[in-house]
């Protein structure tokens, strides 16, 4: 805790800033629909009720995103 | 049958997927029309799922989707004290999705509707892509109201609500890597069991040295799940993910799960998409899980039901996506076929097979072999990008 206070402290004090680091023309791999979370939402939700009908466990199932962002 | 008010009460969630996408553009216009089947344990259920997605100008998108499960045969526990049937469970949703800039803002509407067990569920969901879209936060919040029946009992009425609240990160880590953490928080309040099933409990008195009661479960309960989830694009054309996540309730159930897949195209036109998968489950049973309880009332609170008791699942999938050439497409758009099916292994430690007493066995209550099954699902689907 105390280290990341000192980044902070840091980051605010001497003005600096971290960019991202991923640009967006270098986000071809990203954008290959392979690198959904999931590519087919009608089955992946059918799965995630499959799921929740026959487990205790519900919640954070998330998934839907992925990909770059871009289309 | 509330035997299916668990799929009931995640109806919400199915309406608002897409809410944790990569929120500077909007969701995939496209279309599916799905046949799902679940088979095992002595049950099957099946049924269409049909979904449409569609964009109005450049900010909003309008999804709907309806989807049945029929459902036939019996499970152990219904073959243990009741007869086989059959129903069916029909569910709409709607739901819109309106992009601002950097901000996507979602809404959506779902109705479960069976013939002893009514839901409805509203949700409201916004997320946000910053730091140069290599970030996107996301918080969604549902509310859903069921209303539960009973079969033959024209005096039984009772209510549920839930509630949903989560919150997902997704981050591109890499030129090749994503990961997104989730956390999500669910209360339950109100009719929580399901008003067919029953406990068992020693009895001298019956012939089988054991007899049933009705299970009676707390008016609440309250989960937290958290789960992180990474994809990384492999040096030749193909992807894994790996996704792992822990969860515990009021109840007394902690569970964890871990799932590993592999997506594979087998040309850089996509004609061919192969993946395969392994899934992993385990939990603890709750507090007031027993399979054989000492007496009638042993206990204030009583469970039988074997999703709430000590097991694990195994799940092993494959599947195939094949695009569907020009001259085969309809309305010129791209149209692939899907196949997948997964295979799952359910292993319980602590739900006995009490079936072995229909027989001419002689087995004391309590020492009865442990049951498991194994259930196939199949979807089988067709999707065009609109």
């Amino acid at each position: 805790m105390r280290a990341l206070m000192l980044v902070c402290t840091l980051v605010l004090t001497t003005g600096c800033t971290i960019t991202p680091w991923v640009a967006p023309y270098e986000r071809q791999y990203l954008a290959d629909p392979i690198m959904g979370f999931e590519q087919d939402p009608v089955a992946a939700r059918y799965m995630n009720h499959v799921y929740e009908a026959r487990e205790a466990a519900r919640g954070a199932e998330g998934g839907s995103g992925g990909g770059c962002g871009c289309n | 049958m509330a035997v299916t008010r668990l799929i009931a009460r995640s109806a919400g969630l199915l309406l608002l997927g897409p809410l944790v996408a990569v929120a500077a553009v909007l969701p995939e216009e496209r279309a599916d029309v799905m046949y799902h089947g679940y088979s095992g344990g002595g049950v099957t259920i099946d049924g269409p799922s049909v979904l449409v997605r569609k964009n109005l100008g450049n900010s909003l998108s309008l999804s709907a989707n309806y989807y049945v499960d029929m459902i036939s045969g019996a499970s152990i526990d219904v073959e243990a004290t009741a007869s086989e049937y059959s129903e069916q469970r029909d569910e709409f949703s709607l739901g819109a999705d309106y992009l601002v800039d950097k901000t996507s803002i979602s809404i959506g509407y779902t109705n479960s509707s069976e013939n002893d067990y009514e839901a409805q569920t509203l949700a409201f969901g916004i997320s946000q892509g910053f730091f140069g879209d290599l970030s996107t936060i996301g918080l969604r919040v549902s509310y859903g109201s069921d209303d539960v029946f009973r079969n033959g009992d024209d005096n039984f009425a009772a209510e549920a609500q839930h509630r949903r609240y989560s919150l997902s990160w997704n981050q591109i880590l890499t030129q090749k890597l994503i990961a997104e953490l989730s956390v999500e928080t669910v209360a339950d309040e109100g009719f929580l069991n399901n008003p067919y099933r029953s406990v068992r409990y020693l009895d001298a008195a019956s012939g089988t040295g054991f007899s049933y009661q009705a299970e009676f479960y707390p008016t609440t309960r309250n989960s937290d799940a958290i789960s992180v989830r990474a994809k990384y694009r492999l040096p030749y054309r193909a992807a894994i993910k790996a996704e792992y996540r822990r969860y515990a309730d009021s109840w007394g159930i902690a569970a964890d799960n871990m799932e590993f897949r592999y997506t594979h195209p087998l040309k850089e036109q996509d004609e061919w998409i192969l993946e395969g998968k392994i899934r992993y489950y385990q939990q603890n049973n709750a507090d007031f899980y027993s399979d054989l309880f000492p007496y009638l009332n042993a206990t204030s609170f009583r469970a039988r039901d074997k999703e709430l008791s000590n097991y694990t699942t195994l799940a092993l999938g494959i599947g195939v996506s094949y695009e569907l050439p020009q001259r085969w497409s309809l309305l010129n758009r791209r149209n692939t076929i899907n196949l997948y099916w997964d295979h799952i292994l359910f292993d319980y430690e602590d739900f006995l097979d009490v079936t072995v007493h229909g027989g001419s066995t002689s087995i004391n209550p309590g020492a009865e072999p442990a049951y498991s099954f194994s259930a196939n699902v199949i979807r089988l689907f067709w999707s065009m990008r609109l």
